[in-house]
């Protein structure tokens, strides 16, 4: 029979509910295969106990004709969601050893829906940065690469454990959280599909915070419909998370094929930015024909204040991880210093040893644009300029359905390449940012491949809560683009 | 606009992060850095317009102020410590704070 790690998550589903193959079986290929995966260093901890013997019970349970939606499908999880009994790290080094003592609402929801958990994704250290260089546990490689060519590629970040690792078919889907780009721009760089969905639509409880009013967690997949799979699987309402919002959560794998003649898809022009490769351009401009040909109406659209949202998240999403970052002390879990002789020294030398230095550069511009002073002429104007950018969407999408951009500036790009600056780094987050500041759902499709064969993804963004048609949108993506290499398996 | 070394040692004791002498006056050139792009900003008229802090337009819900069932709740003690450096009969211990 096929290989398992051939299987979408969807495929998976089927044969293990028509018993064509088991879950442990299933789980030890995967486990298998992220033991011969070392070298891309994308899993912080395996749970290999842990995970055969969840594979057995659902074994049990599809023996017997029952099970949830994912009956006995391994997956990864990023190692910024709670797991009971497991260390969780965010990939940093001043969560040493904490093992929470409950479950993340988005696990719970998973293990109840019948997956298994292979263990815990490498990530940038708490979900900031691009490429995940910043992970106290090493970068990942991506198992992509340029075609003739050795050099070590990022994954993306911060969620490159989870692009690493299901386009390295480790798993068969994984979780990932998206604060400014973090599930989109990997998704883009490893030929996955990431979705994040629409703020609220996923309870946050028990994913460690970094920015509360921007972070929202979903799925990184192979394709189109196991994102689905996967979203339905994740969301839903949570009285845990008062962000939460008390919805039903619709069936996305019932509206792939669903025609999307007729929608009427915005191209806002100032995504056009300087020193955007040529590939990109072409590409984008292929996706607008692809819709065309589907019997959609192209609309030109303009979101003028486009170029100041990466400022804006620079000043709200350190201002907010500076307040949620504060409760790492030294006193109530993970890493303490040894060096202190009283409890300020005691703080100041935990959180010195702790963090990385890109968390400590978020930090303490985080505390500036919050001190007295400044808070007014940084923070306020910044939540205005905010506030703006989400009446430019509401103006748009009252004109389109969807949104149609590049989901990120460039293919994978070296590792240590744009370490040295930091506004450099930011600047992956171009084309998904606005989506977290205004709250929208968006998704990476991957839709080709630049000269060196590296993947590239184009990105839809609905309304509020109408996942429904952007999952339909990326289906139609996803038939006509055919983009469905895979990269060759050079690591084992 | 730019800052000092002397604003990031402040900045770093409010965060309450130790940063040695040395490297003050680099992340003063980085923040620096950073903040002179977001200066950006002050291009946007932002006249009347009330600042956003959250995209969800609901008001908190709230619930009973009753004790809850599951991690929330209370009455344990030894789960809330669990992860703790240092404790002793379920309390956190710290160096001394009162002299």
């Amino acid at each position: 029979m096929t290989k398992v790690s051939d299987l979408t998550l969807a495929q998976l589903r089927d044969a293990l509910k028509a018993k064509d193959v088991t879950s442990v079986e299933a789980t030890d290929a995967y486990l298998a295969r992220i033991e011969a995966a070392k070298p891309l260093n994308t899993f912080i901890t395996v749970t290999a106990d842990k995970a055969r013997q969840m594979a057995k019970a659902s074994d049990e349970k599809l023996a017997k004709g029952e099970g949830g939606a994912i009956e006995g499908v391994p997956l990864g999880i990023k190692d910024l969601f709670c797991t009971e009994g497991v260390q969780t790290t965010a990939g940093s080094h001043i969560l040493g050893g904490f093992t929470p003592r409950y479950e993340s609402t988005v696990t719970s929801n998973l293990w109840r829906n019948g997956g298994v958990c292979l263990g815990k994704l490498n990530m940038d250290e708490f979900a900031m940065g691009s490429s995940n260089e910043t992970s106290f546990y090493g970068n990942v490689v991506n198992p992509w690469r340029r075609e003739g060519d050795d050099a070590p590629l990022t994954p993306g970040g911060s969620s490159g454990g989870s692009s690493a690792a299901v386009a390295a078919r480790l798993c068969a889907a994984a979780t990932a959280t998206d604060t400014g780009g973090s599930i989109r721009q990997p998704a883009s760089l490893t030929n996955t599909v990431g979705v994040k969905p629409t703020y609220g639509r996923v309870s946050r409880w028990g994913v460690v915070a970094f920015a509360s009013s921007l972070d929202q967690a979903g799925p990184m997949a192979q394709d189109v419909r196991d994102a689905a799979v996967m979203l339905k699987s994740m969301a839903g309402h949570d009285p845990k998370d008062s962000t939460s919002i008390d919805r039903p959560v619709p069936d996305y794998e019932a509206v792939l094929g669903q025609s999307i003649k007729g929608l009427k898809i915005g191209v806002p022009k100032e995504y056009r930015i300087d020193g955007m490769p040529e590939e990109i351009e072409k590409l984008w401009a292929q996706g607008i024909d692809w819709m065309k040909d589907a019997g959609c109406e192209i609309v030109d659209i303009s979101l003028p204040l486009t170029k100041y949202a990466l400022p804006v998240y620079y000043i709200v999403a350190p201002a907010e991880a500076s307040s949620n970052l504060a409760r790492y002390d030294g006193v109530k879990y993970g890493h303490r210093t040894k060096d202190f002789d009283d409890i300020l020294s005691l703080y100041e030398n935990t959180r010195a040893e702790g963090f990385g230095d890109e968390v400590k550069r978020r930090i303490l511009i985080g505390t500036y644009v919050l001190s007295a002073g400044y808070y007014d002429a940084y923070y306020l104007r910044a939540q205005k300029v905010r506030k703006r950018i989400f009446d430019e969407f509401t103006e748009a999408f009252s004109k389109v359905d969807l949104i149609l951009t590049p989901s990120a500036p460039s293919a994978a790009f070296g590792l240590g390449e744009k370490t040295a600056d930091p506004v450099q780094m930011y600047l992956n987050d171009v084309f998904t940012v606005t989506g977290n500041l205004a709250g929208l759902p968006g998704a990476s499709v991957p839709a080709g491949y630049d000269a060196n064969g590296l993947p590239l993804g184009l990105q839809l963004l609905a309304r509020p809560f109408d996942e429904e048609t952007m999952f339909k949108g990326m289906y139609a993506i996803e038939q006509v683009a055919g983009a469905n290499r895979r990269p060759a398996a050079w690591w084992a | 606009m730019s800052i000092d070394k002397d604003t990031v040692r402040k900045v770093a004791h409010l965060a309450r992060i130790a940063e040695p002498e040395q490297r003050l006056e680099p992340l003063a050139q980085e923040l620096s850095g950073i903040l002179g792009w977001i200066e950006q900003l002050n291009e946007v008229d932002i006249e009347g317009v009330e600042a956003m802090a959250s995209t969800v337009d609901v008001s908190l819900p709230m619930r009973k102020d009753a004790l809850q069932d599951g991690p929330t709740g209370g009455n344990q003690p030894e789960n809330v410590v669990a992860n703790a450096p240092k404790t002793e009969d379920h309390f956190f211990v710290v160096p001394k704070v009162v002299e």
